[in-house]
Formats: C-alpha cells, sequence, structure tokens
C-alpha cells in the first residue's frame, strides 16, 4: 500500500507474469498498460476479466504478451481488435478461450482459497474441448446423472486496476464495480492507478466503505489522472469513442500501430531497439 | 424517416412480438448485452407497451443494474432471475450451434471474432434465447458451425432450462424446435420469399406452403419507437438513434 510513481508501478509487474486487466468500463488502467509498453514487458500472460479491451490490444501491439487468456477480446463500438487478430493470424500470441463466468468462477475459487469451483453450461462446446485444465464430472450429490464441469481456482501474479481514489490509508474505492474487490482478493498483488489521493480512511465511511477494496490487498499505488482514457470512468469522465476509432483505424497495420504509439505511449521519444 | 418503416423499427417489432408470445416461457426480466441496439429497443418497445417487464441494460452508462459487474448477471441467470437473452453469432447453422470464436481451424485460424463472451452459459441457464443477426448470408448461416461457442441443443442429462426461441435476421423469422433441432421460417421481411431465403441461408430449414410477410410494427408501435423508445435509448446507442430516428443526444 505504497504510494510509487507509474513507471515504478510499471516495473512491479514481473516479465511473465499472468497479469489480471478488468474490461473496458471495468476500470482498466490504461495508464498502467502504456507504462508497460514504455518499459518493454515481455511475455506476459494476460487475463481478461472476463473480457479484453483496449489495454490488451495495445500490449499485444507493443509485443509484451505471450498469452492470452479471455472470453473475448473487442474495442466496442469501434469494432475488432486489430492488434490481437493480428497476433492471432501470425500464431505470436497463444490465446486460451473460456466464457465469462468460467473466469469469474475460477477467481471465486482462489478469493475462497478451495482447489476447484463447479459451473453450469459449458458441456458440449469447444471452450471446454479445449480446456484440458477444465473438466466434466458426475454431480457427487446426485443420484442421476447430471455432469458438470469443474474449473480450477486460478491465481493472478498481478491484478492491476484504475479506481477513483486512493485515501491516507492505502484503501482504493472502485465504486459500483465490486468485482474488482474479487480480483484484489483472488490475486498475489493488486496493483493500482488512482485519479487522486484523499485524506482519512474511506472504510470509516459507511457510504464509501461498499465500493472500497482494502489496503490489505494493495501492494502499490500510483497517481495516474484520466488513467483509464480513452475507456470511461464511472461518473469521473465518459468514453472517449474519437480516440478509440482513431487507434481502430492506425492499428490496423503494424506501421500505422507503431506512429500511434509513439505519438499516444512514447511521447515522440524513440524507442530503443527492443526488437 | 417521416411515415416510412425503416427496417430497425420492423425488426424491433418482430422481436417484441416474440418477447411477448404467449406459448414462451413469461418473461419478467430480459438482459441485453453489448453492442445491441435492436434488441435493447425491442425490450423498451415492449416495455413502454405496459408490460411489467424488469429491463438489465449492460452496457447503460448511468443506473447500470449491476453492482457486481458482469459477474452479476451471471449469477443471477444461474439463480434462474433472468428469462431471455440475445445472442449473435459470427456463424449460426440449423442446429442452432452459434460460433463467436471464428472460422476455420480452432481458434479461428481463418477470420478470428472476438470471443465467446458469456454464450457457453447463458444459452444452457436462460430459459429462452432469441438469436438476433442482421446479415444473413451463406457466409453467416451455415451448415455447420467451423467452431461451437454454445451448442443449440444438448443430451437430455445436461442441465439446459432453455435454447433458441427464434433467429431474426435481417431477411426473415425462423422458429427453432429444439426437439427436432431445427428451424421453420415463420416469416419474411419484404422483398423476400421463401426462395430467396433459400438462396441466402447455408443450411436447410422447414417452411410451410404459404409464408407470411413479417408485419410492419402497428401505428402505435412507430410512435413509441420514435418517442420513449428512442429518448431511453439516445444515450447508450446515439450513433443508433441518429441513423434510425435523427435523433441527436443531448450535448
Amino acid at each position: 500500500m505504497t504510494q510509487v510513481s507509474l513507471e515504478n508501478l510499471a516495473a512491479a509487474v514481473p516479465d511473465g507474469a499472468l497479469l489480471a486487466l478488468p474490461p473496458d468500463n471495468s476500470l482498466p488502467s490504461v495508464a498502467l498498460a502504456k507504462a508497460l509498453a514504455r518499459r518493454g514487458a515481455k511475455g506476459l500472460r494476460l487475463l481478461g476479466v472476463p473480457v479484453s479491451g483496449f489495454a490488451t490490444d495495445l500490449l499485444i501491439g507493443a509485443g509484451c504478451v505471450a498469452e492470452v487468456q479471455t472470453s473475448a477480446v473487442s474495442l466496442g463500438e469501434a469494432g475488432f481488435a486489430p492488434r490481437f487478430s493480428a497476433a492471432v493470424k501470425a500464431g505470436a500470441v497463444v490465446i486460451r478461450d473460456a466464457t465469462c463466468p468460467a473466469i469469474h468462477t475460477m477467481l471465486q475459487a482462489a478469493e475462497k482459497g478451495v482447489p476447484f469451483m463447479p459451473l453450469r453450461g459449458l458441456i458440449g462446446s469447444d471452450i471446454l474441448a479445449h480446456r484440458p485444465d477444465w473438466r466434466v464430472v458426475q454431480n457427487p450429490l446426485s443420484d442421476t446423472p447430471d455432469p458438470i464441469v469443474i474449473l480450477p481456482a486460478l491465481q493472478p501474479d498481478v491484478a492491476a486496476v484504475h479506481a477513483v481514489m486512493a485515501d491516507e490509508a492505502g484503501n482504493v474505492w472502485v465504486g459500483r464495480r465490486r468485482e474488482c474487490a474479487t480480483l484484489a482478493h483472488a490475486s498475489r498483488k493488486l496493483l493500482v492507478t488512482v485519479e487522486r489521493v484523499v485524506p482519512g480512511n474511506m472504510l470509516e465511511d459507511e457510504r464509501l466503505a461498499p465500493g472500497t477494496i482494502s489496503a490489505t490487498y494493495v501492494e502499490a499505488y500510483a497517481v495516474a489522472e484520466r488513467g483509464a482514457h480513452p475507456v470511461a470512468l464511472l461518473d469521473e469522465y465518459g468514453f472517449d469513442a474519437a480516440y478509440v476509432a482513431a487507434y481502430a483505424k492506425a492499428a490496423r497495420t503494424e506501421e500505422g500501430f507503431r506512429a500511434w504509439m509513439d505519438e499516444h505511449v512514447f511521447g515522440g521519444v524513440v524507442r530503443e531497439a527492443a526488437e | 424517416m417521416s411515415g416510412v418503416v425503416q427496417p430497425e423499427e420492423r425488426l424491433a417489432a418482430a422481436l417484441a412480438r416474440l418477447i411477448l408470445d404467449p406459448s414462451a416461457p413469461p418473461v419478467r426480466h430480459i438482459a441485453v448485452g453489448a453492442a445491441s441496439p435492436i434488441p435493447a429497443a425491442a425490450c423498451w418497445l415492449v416495455a413502454k407497451s405496459g408490460h411489467p417487464v424488469r429491463l438489465s441494460l449492460l452496457h447503460k452508462r448511468t443506473g447500470n443494474p449491476f453492482t457486481e459487474g458482469s459477474r452479476e448477471l451471471f449469477d443471477l441467470t444461474g439463480q434462474g432471475r433472468i428469462d431471455l437473452f440475445f445472442l449473435g453469432g459470427g456463424q449460426i447453422d440449423g442446429q442452432a450451434n452459434i460460433n463467436l470464436i471464428g472460422t476455420g481451424e480452432w481458434p479461428g485460424a481463418g477470420v478470428r471474432f472476438p470471443g465467446s463472451f458469456g454464450s457457453a452459459f447463458m444459452y444452457f441457464m436462460t430459459p429462452r434465447t432469441i438469436l438476433f443477426r442482421e446479415e444473413h448470408s451463406p457466409r453467416v448461416l451455415v451448415p455447420r458451425v467451423d467452431n461451437v461457442s454454445a451448442p443449440g441443443v444438448s443430451p437430455p442429462e445436461v442441465f439446459r432450462r432453455g435454447t433458441a426461441q427464434a433467429l431474426v435476421t435481417g431477411r426473415c423469422v425462423f422458429r427453432f424446435d429444439p426437439a427436432r433441432a431445427r428451424f421453420t421460417l415463420e416469416s419474411v421481411h419484404p422483398g423476400e420469399s421463401v426462395e430467396t431465403i433459400r438462396a441466402q441461408t447455408g443450411f436447410d430449414f422447414d417452411a410451410p406452403a404459404q409464408v407470411p410477410p413479417t408485419p410492419d410494427p402497428t401505428a402505435e408501435e412507430l410512435a413509441l419507437l420514435r418517442g420513449p423508445v428512442c429518448d431511453e435509448m439516445v444515450e447508450t446507442y446515439p450513433e443508433f438513434c441518429a441513423r434510425v430516428w435523427e435523433r441527436k443526444a443531448a450535448a
């Protein structure tokens, strides 16, 4: 629960880490994704909770990603995620397809510290057929045939979210997006970017406490104003559709993506030759 | 726009009739997912017509119904509290299997689609699903999907509350019979016939001797769509409301 700089927060994500990210409009830290691209992170295994958006496409395009486990990758109204699509086509990233409630369930198992949890549905889906880590068992409490899927607990190495605020005690406020709390509970460490730091302790305020993630779970946080942009952040700011549409257009090609990154992530600074 | 019925309005009215179908399980609570303006319009049309239905619009910016994100939708569905959901598909086949993964070899070596979202759960756990896809062509409506995100039917021992009630496209309405795992043509939109539908559909289906046209929305339905329904939708779907109803969102 220490406050650090954004670049130091990015340094706390080791290469190869299983990094869990919430989807667009559920508090992804785009600021941290951009910082990870600047630090030249490698081999990240991204987990979409339960789907993936702008930050994931950016990290894939930047060459930071070895694997994506998710239920979908999309830029919403701006359409398919171009760098994800290109990477799948080229075989440059491993995609492990899931379905939304399966990812929530695996995290809930980790949250509870149990080895697996069951989930209905899935039987007959090719998603299941391509997940050797997911099993179909007979419901042990039923006397009649009742096949059901069991899913292993999934503990991300790092979860990253962009919260509205942190307080003096290091608690962070995510408002109604309380699925971020499950993500925090399930993960080894939670890294948070925030719009601002406020005085006091939000857990002592009955109105703020239900939307607060306790500092118990927070490894470190950094101030990054508009750190979810271009994604919406609760009632703080809206979705920047024009920015995402411009990205989607530019990122159709590798060259276009690099030019976009140079302008919006590297700030015109020439990158080191990482490739 | 004026008096001419827009195709989107006809589709919304057709979906609303399916929602209110008295032969289907009752609808108290409908969830509508992302990028679904026409299903959302249909749901609002049902609500604004005076039917007491709860709508949970997942991508409504203000007044999002959930406090635990999308997890709550799936938990609600598991509890049996969602009666109807809409699903689409990059490919849909004649057994109502849907493919949101991609074409070609797993995991979409041809054209990769975004992914399956919650379909592999919702399709089983919702008492009924309306499949909706505006594009009606042989590349979408295929004999057999390349990859199954969620199957249309399941063996009897597999827990399943429901499946597709119907498939609505930009050309027609199909009904689905889960016992036979087969679609029947119910109505065709203006300009279409059994022959044009067969030519544009990759899977085989049944058709009665006389296939009626898909009815136009009534004057009352059109008034609701262009007034109170549009009012509800303009914040979440500004581009749709501008295109179909020439309505601009408040600045």
